[in-house]
């Protein structure tokens, strides 16, 4: 199962995404049971496209909290198809994509 | 110069102009994401840090953020804008997040931010190479019951 859930609604030729990524979003400053820093690992970049057009482009930071998540408008319409993909520190990605409603 | 090597060269400049831009984003986050100042962030990220506060940004958080670790904050503006950052004076880090608003989308990002203590929350909103903010102070009570 993809690590994204994606909510995209369409209301007066704008689509309303909200979207909720699953990510334990470390930021390298809690210790762990051993007393040692658990190294960060965080996602970093976070994109949407729609129809092979960009809508949205966020770079995160380590302040953004666990399980992140992240709303944004665009001009768009039911039907219109709308992915959206996420790298991390560690140089992972996942993507998932739906239709708009 | 053969057919051969010319679609080579014209293959390679495609690759080149797809990677571009993302690596062009990574590149000059990176340095901002680290730094330890709002104004200094703001240098990294726009090249500058004079800043204008206007009522046509408009931030939403809670007067009180009972855990800091999920703070939901929203930003919104009227204005035609081309990226929206989220800083955080008194984190390690201020910059929470910064976003690219490419045309057709609207001037609006809502997430969930970690804070760790009371302070100051300025939404930047970069027009034109303007920077527009608003500002809001939350306090925090970490791991309390209200009190």
């Amino acid at each position: 199962m993809s690590s994204i859930r994606i909510k995209a609604k369409e209301r007066k030729g704008v689509v309303d995404v909200k979207t909720l990524m699953k990510h334990k979003m470390e930021t390298g400053l809690r210790k762990g049971k051993d007393g040692k820093k658990i190294p960060e690992h965080w996602i970093q970049e976070v994109s949407a496209e729609s129809g092979g057009k960009v809508v949205f482009v966020a770079a995160l930071n380590t302040s953004i909290s666990k399980d992140p998540y992240l709303s944004f408008k665009f001009v768009g319409k039911k039907g219109d198809p709308i992915k959206i993909s996420w790298k991390d520190s560690k140089g992972a990605t996942d993507s998932a994509e739906t239709i708009v409603k | 110069m053969n057919r051969r090597s010319i679609l080579k060269a014209a293959g390679a400049m495609a690759i080149a102009l797809i990677t571009l831009p993302r690596m062009a984003f990574a590149a000059y986050a990176e340095k901002a994401f680290k730094n330890k100042e709002v104004d200094s962030s703001l240098n990294e990220l726009f090249g500058s840090n004079a800043t204008t506060p206007s009522d046509e940004v408009k931030l939403k958080a809670p007067d009180i953020a009972e855990n800091g670790a999920v703070v939901p904050v929203e930003v919104s503006t009227s204005l035609n804008a081309d990226s929206i950052a989220i800083m955080i004076k008194e984190n390690p880090n201020p910059l929470a997040i910064v976003a690219d608003i490419p045309p057709g989308t609207e001037g609006k990002l809502k997430t969930r931010v970690r804070m760790g203590k009371t302070t100051l929350v300025t939404a930047v909103v970069n027009s034109g190479g303007k920077l527009y903010t608003a500002s809001k102070e939350v306090k925090v009570t970490i791991g309390g019951c209200g009190g």
